[in-house]
């Protein structure tokens, strides 16, 4: 999983390797400031013994000198070092959204289902920031870490070799307790975070039923729940801290134990009673690395831990990354859609394999170019799934869907789609104008263009009479307009591709008949050679079309004229007739 | 959805921060106490602590004046930095536990009292909000305070304190120098300040940037499967891509300079120890009197030696005397970002409450046995009961959710107990707007709403509710199974009586093929029903309920006209017998009403029965017979 996020990196790989170079050459200074100190302190120690003594100017200077070009060295190297890693961990964050946003375009319709918004969403952001940490801690720590606790080894063995073997014994206890802490602090972290979930889920729930909640006066039922929910994050919050509040104490405990140690042992070591090398001046400077050999492992710790809780967000992510489109690309693809024929051969089609039942079991139908076929079927009969199949938004289970006498699995997938379009139920307009949504259906369509399109949804009264015509803004989602001005507006942006094949999946519910109608005639004039396949509730919509289908739990119930299905099939007589009663005299 | 903060800055950083603390600490004054006294120790622990290092090194040290080393001083010296180090251990355990509890508990009073508070808050507060901005609140907001109570606080008191012991360690040795190192301290500090700012600055840009993405994201897979079917994933990668780059680039700032402070400060410190020895160092050649003012030359008298012993010890401590300022300066962007926090929550908590109506109550049985009635108080102290029927009248009703835009204009109709009243007219001619005037979702701003003779101001809210039951246009779901879903309406239905309201609305044959019935557990809303079949649980939901008032909006538009019709006998059962308000967009669901009307921009333009109506030949009439659109 790691591998496929670490994928994302590129450009900024190099930043990635600078970053930890600058870290390293900072924490060399780190190491490198405290020795140089160490001099003067002898120097001014030695005066400080004896009054008399001369001091040597030159060292100081020397000393001095050289500290504050460390200092400025280490602050350039700092700098860089930030600049880089805030490069590499942005930059990082940045490629894995895109990828994840890039990858997500190439998703069929099969692949869109299993993601629902709110998800998508967490994963672009909230898991990418927490991978973004990660690496960023990564990057700027689990290089420097090392390279101190090494560094400050060494110079503890440069003062007395022994002294660093305890520095070691400490930090593999400091290691094993950190370690311990970790592991048993993760699962109540996985615990917290799910109660967390099933918090925010309780205020999301409230806040999109508000109105629910206060017309059954729900309102002390839903605090209660809340109650619960909190008390949970509450208690596994507690539970998860405990164990950092004991880590924190248990760390610095060690800290101060390797200092005593160090004090005993050096000290004796100076009066001689231990065999050792320590100097009296020494110790100040073995406390400072001790502190550093110590910090290096809590920090490697930390990292690790780090990594570890956002293991759940990179295995989110990579999810995304990973997922391979259900649709496969033809060798060797179709790049012209001939006509508007449609022809299914005993398809049988499911969402998922795993699913027991199929939507759509032995489907055979012709339909001749030009032709237009009206849809009509109960809900959940499989209509939208049938007119999915012919722009392959789906791919069948069994069996074939040809459009134009070629196999839709042959053809290059814009071009079908090009030429198949397609006017969804769930259908979305986006910010922006009139102008530039119609134009998702053309980007290089005049205004003349737009016009005509315009006018065979007959949309394009209302459109005039919008504040600024083409040019006004439709705002998020299109919340701007009415049901049924979006609707229209959908079927001109579908009209705007000069389609083979167009399809209406319950497109007018919106719309009253009237407009319904004339939308049908405008085609009929319009777009004679299309063929347009018309799913509908209302009956009115369909019963002029050449043919009707209709569907009754995913298999083909009848097919013909509106006379003839009234006369033969008991299905379409009695939605006819549900409709009749309300909708016509 | 969770990044959707506004990324604006507190607005009263100081009055905001005063009050989080007082809601914080009131609560917890002893333990507090604890807490500033256990900080204190750790603190002091560790100053003391190092002041022991320095004179067990000076003990160590041979020299004519100090022949001898005393091994007893260092013993001592060794045991008491022992003691001293095990009680700063102990203290910092110990106010790190209190500290915990204090943080949680106010975190988990903090995230009830938000909520408890915004289930009573007006509606027109949540048409104001975005639901992302209301998430974020109880997500990143209540967030960045666990970090700041947590964490911040503590250090800062810890840091404050730190600073305080090291400094006077310092007076002690020289004054001159302690001198010397608040000049460059201010040096660092305007420095820090300004990095800080400019990160700080930054991480809000970010947030904004974040939320701007998310809305992007949050729009387009929305409308993903558009995209597919127009091939437009191009130019959605490229919308994406400049929302990207923004983030990428106040990211990048943000984060460049916060992490800058941290060998900024380091560094800066190295400098000035410099500074301090060079110029300790000039002034004791040059024999000036470094130790002005200080304890350190009293004791030990003046001279060079003298001066070159308290050089030594006053360099370690300036060393210390850094650490509490870096530690704050990295607190900064958790401060500026928690305040900001704090003042969106304070702003909902602050937000008038929705108010609870009148004094009159409803009650069950007390009137007469098995009736419901209103119980209305006299003013002197009395009671005299009501019925309750459900007889609605509106008299002259004007109201607009803002004043500016007048919604309902000079709205007269009356509902007499056991009629059917439908309204029907396009989107936006205020249908919906009159039954959230029914039950008080918003208050009208003249005229007079009646329910049995009474003013719906003199009733208690909660119980006007509860006389009401609604089936909503968006039908909601709540987590939790198909049976606790039914009986949202009335807390104590049977499951009989909620199996029993779900076949009257023809939902049963769906629920029983559900993977574990009724018990099947709802998640997302519903997400994994149809549209149709949630509005058939809501409608099992209102069933359930047994209100003698029900108000249908658009409670049947995505139920098929097969399965309607299907349903019909159940919802004829349903509303049999009491008052309802129907509003529909098939014009068959309102066919048989008593009285159907017809809205147009506020108004009602015309009110009669079906047949009236088409002999009215009106806009009724034209709806009827699809001339006109509705919407």
């Amino acid at each position: 999983m790691v591998k496929t996020l670490l994928k994302s990196v590129r450009e900024y790989k190099k930043s990635s390797i600078l970053c930890p170079l600058f870290m390293i050459g900072e924490a060399a200074m780190e190491i490198l400031i405290p020795w140089l100190t160490t001099f003067i302190i002898k120097e001014l120690k030695f005066l400080a013994e004896d009054g008399t003594y001369q001091v040597n100017t030159r060292i100081i200077i020397v000393c001095s000198v050289s500290m504050v070009v460390c200092a400025l060295f280490a602050l350039l190297c700092g700098i860089l070092g930030a600049r880089y890693a805030a490069k590499a961990s942005c930059g990082f964050a940045k490629n894995l959204r895109e990828d994840m946003y890039n990858n997500l375009q190439s998703f069929s319709f099969a692949n869109i289902d299993k993601y629902s918004t709110a998800s998508i969403i967490t994963r672009i952001t909230t898991d990418v920031t927490n991978v973004q940490n990660a690496y960023q801690m990564c990057i700027r720590m689990l290089v420097r870490a090392p390279v101190m606790f090494i560094a400050a080894v060494i110079m503890t063995c440069v003062i007395e070799p022994v002294l660093a073997g305890i520095f070691i014994g400490a930090s593999v206890i400091l290691g094993l307790v950190v370690f311990i802490c970790m592991f048993k602090v993760t699962p109540h972290f996985r615990t917290m975070f799910k109660k967390y979930d099933k918090l925010n889920s309780v205020v999301q729930e409230n806040l999109t039923a508000v109105r629910v909640v206060k017309s059954y006066v729900r309102e002390d039922k839903e605090i209660e729940k809340m109650h619960n929910a909190t008390a949970d994050v509450y208690k596994y919050s507690i539970k998860a801290e405990k164990i950092l509040t004991f880590l924190m104490p248990c760390v610095n405990f060690i800290m101060f134990a390797t200092i005593i140690i160090i004090l005993t042992v050096g000290s004796n070591m100076v009066v001689g009673n231990i065999f050792g090398a320590v100097q009296p001046e020494d110790l100040q400077a073995l406390i400072f690395y001790a502190m550093q050999i110590l910090n290096g492992v809590i920090m490697v710790a930390m990292c690790l831990n780090f990594i570890s809780l956002s293991k759940g967000s990179m295995d989110r992510i990579g999810e995304v990354l990973s997922e391979k489109t259900t649709l496969s690309e033809p060798l060797s693809p179709v790049f012209e859609v001939k006509d508007g024929s449609i022809e299914f051969e005993n398809v049988d089609f499911a969402y998922s394999s795993k699913a027991d039942e199929s939507v759509l079991q032995n489907i055979n139908l012709k339909i001749s170019s030009g032709e237009t076929v009206g849809i009509i079927g109960a809900t959940g009969s499989g209509k939208t799934s049938l007119v999915s199949l012919i722009p392959r938004l789906y791919d069948t289970s069994e069996g074939t869907v040809r459009v134009g006498g070629v196999n839709v699995k042959d053809y290059d997938m814009d071009s079908l789609r090009n030429k198949v379009a397609m006017v969804l139920q769930k259908n979305v307009l986006f910010s922006g104008t009139v102008a530039e949504n119609l134009r998702w259906g053309d980007k290089d369509a005049t205004d003349e263009e737009l016009r005509f399109a315009a006018r065979q949804a007959c949309a394009e009264e209302f459109i005039d009479a919008l504040p600024n015509g083409y040019g006004y803004d439709l705002g998020q989602g299109g919340v701007n307009v009415s049901g049924g001005q979006k609707q229209r507006l959908c079927i001109a942006r579908a009209m705007l591709k000069k389609p083979k094949i167009i399809i209406f999946d319950d497109s007018t519910s919106a719309v009253d008949t009237k407009t319904d109608a004339s939308i049908r005639e405008a085609l009929k004039k319009y777009a004679p050679d299309t063929t347009k396949i018309i799913i509908a509730q209302r009956v009115a919509s369909v019963q002029d079309a050449d043919r009707i289908v209709v569907l009754d739990d995913g298999k083909i119930s009848a097919v013909g004229t509106h006379e003839e299905l009234f006369k033969t099939n008991d299905i379409y007589r009695e939605v006819y007739e549900s409709q009749l009663k309300g909708g016509e005299e | 959805m969770a990044l959707n903060s506004n990324g604006k800055a507190a607005k009263t950083p100081v009055k905001t921060l005063k009050r989080l603390l007082a809601y914080t600490f009131s609560r917890y004054k002893t333990a507090t106490l604890f807490v500033v006294i256990f900080v204190m120790l750790a603190s002091a622990a560790n100053v003391v602590a190092s002041s022991r290092l320095a004179v067990i090194i000076q003990e160590l040290i041979v020299s004519p004046e100090h022949p001898t080393i005393n091994m007893s001083v260092v013993w001592m010296n060794i045991l008491f930095m022992g003691c001293i180090y095990i009680a700063g251990v102990l203290s910092s355990f110990a106010y790190n536990r209190i500290m915990m509890y204090i943080a949680q508990g106010t975190l988990k009073k903090l995230r009830d009292e938000m909520f408890a508070k915004m289930q009573y808050l007006p509606l027109k507060y949540f048409d104001s909000h975005t639901h992302g901005d209301l998430m974020s609140m109880y997500t990143n907001d209540v967030d960045t305070m666990r970090q700041l109570l947590s964490q911040t606080i503590p250090q800062i008191i810890s840091s404050i304190l730190t600073l305080i012991f090291v400094f006077a360690f310092m007076v002690f040795y020289s004054f001159t120098l302690t001198l010397l190192i608040f000049a460059v301290l201010a040096v660092m500090i305007l420095v820090i300040k300004k990095v800080g700012v400019k990160s700080a600055k930054n991480f809000l840009k970010q947030q904004r940037a974040m939320g701007a993405l998310n809305g992007y994201v949050e729009e387009m897979t929305e409308g993903q499967k558009v995209i597919k079917v127009f091939c437009h994933e191009k130019e959605a990668k490229e919308g994406f891509k400049s929302y990207n780059e923004e983030l990428y680039k106040t990211g990048y700032f943000a984060n460049c300079n916060a992490f800058l402070l941290g060998p900024l400060n380091n560094n800066l410190g190295y400098l000035q120890y410099v500074l301090v020895a060079v110029v300790g160092f000039i002034l004791m050649v040059s024999g000036a009197e470094i130790g002005l003012l200080s304890g350190y030359t009293a004791l030990n008298g003046g001279g060079i030696a003298c001066c070159a012993g308290m050089l030594v010890s006053f360099l370690s401590y300036s060393r210390q005397f850094n650490m509490p300022v870096q530690q704050v300066s990295q607190q900064f962007n958790a401060i500026v970002m928690a305040l900001a926090g704090a003042e969106r929550i304070f702003d909902m908590v602050d937000t008038q409450a929705e108010d609870k109506g009148g004094e009159t109550t409803l009650t069950y049985g007390e009137y007469e046995e098995g009736e419901w009635a209103w119980k209305k108080p006299n003013s002197d102290g009395t009671f005299e009961y009501v019925p309750l029927k459900g007889d609605i009248r509106f008299n002259n009703v004007v109201f607009g959710y803002t004043d500016e835009k007048v919604i309902l204009k000079n709205i007269s109709l009356y509902a007499k107990p056991g009629q059917k009243i439908a309204f029907v007219g396009s989107t936006g001619a205020g249908k919906t707007t009159i039954t959230n005037l029914i039950n008080r979702f918003y208050d009208i701003q003249s005229g007079e709403i009646t329910y049995d003779g009474l003013d719906i101001k003199s009733i208690k809210k909660d119980d006007l509710r509860r006389s009401l039951g609604v089936v909503l246009q968006d039908t909601h779901l709540f987590t939790g199974t198909v049976m606790d879903n039914i009986r949202y309406g009335r807390l104590s239905a049977t499951d009989e009586e909620c199996v029993k309201a779900a076949k009257l609305a023809n939902a049963h044959s769906f629920i029983k093929h559900l993977p574990e019935g009724y018990n099947t557990v709802i998640t997302g809303d519903g997400a994994n029903l149809s549209q149709g079949q949630r509005q058939l649980l809501a409608i099992s939901r209102a069933m359930v309920s047994e209100c003698p008032v029900l108000i249908l909006d658009e409670a049947t538009s995505s139920i098929d006209t097969r399965t309607e019709k299907l349903i019909e006998q159940g919802m004829d059962k349903l509303m049999e017998g009491r008052t309802v308000f129907v509003i529909a967009h098939r014009l068959s669901t309102v066919k048989n009403s008593k009285a159907i009307m017809v809205l147009e921009h506020g108004e009602i333009i015309e009110r009669g029965d079906h047949e009236q109506l088409i002999e009215q030949r009106g806009k009724y009439y034209q709806l009827y017979t699809g001339v006109f659109e509705l919407e």
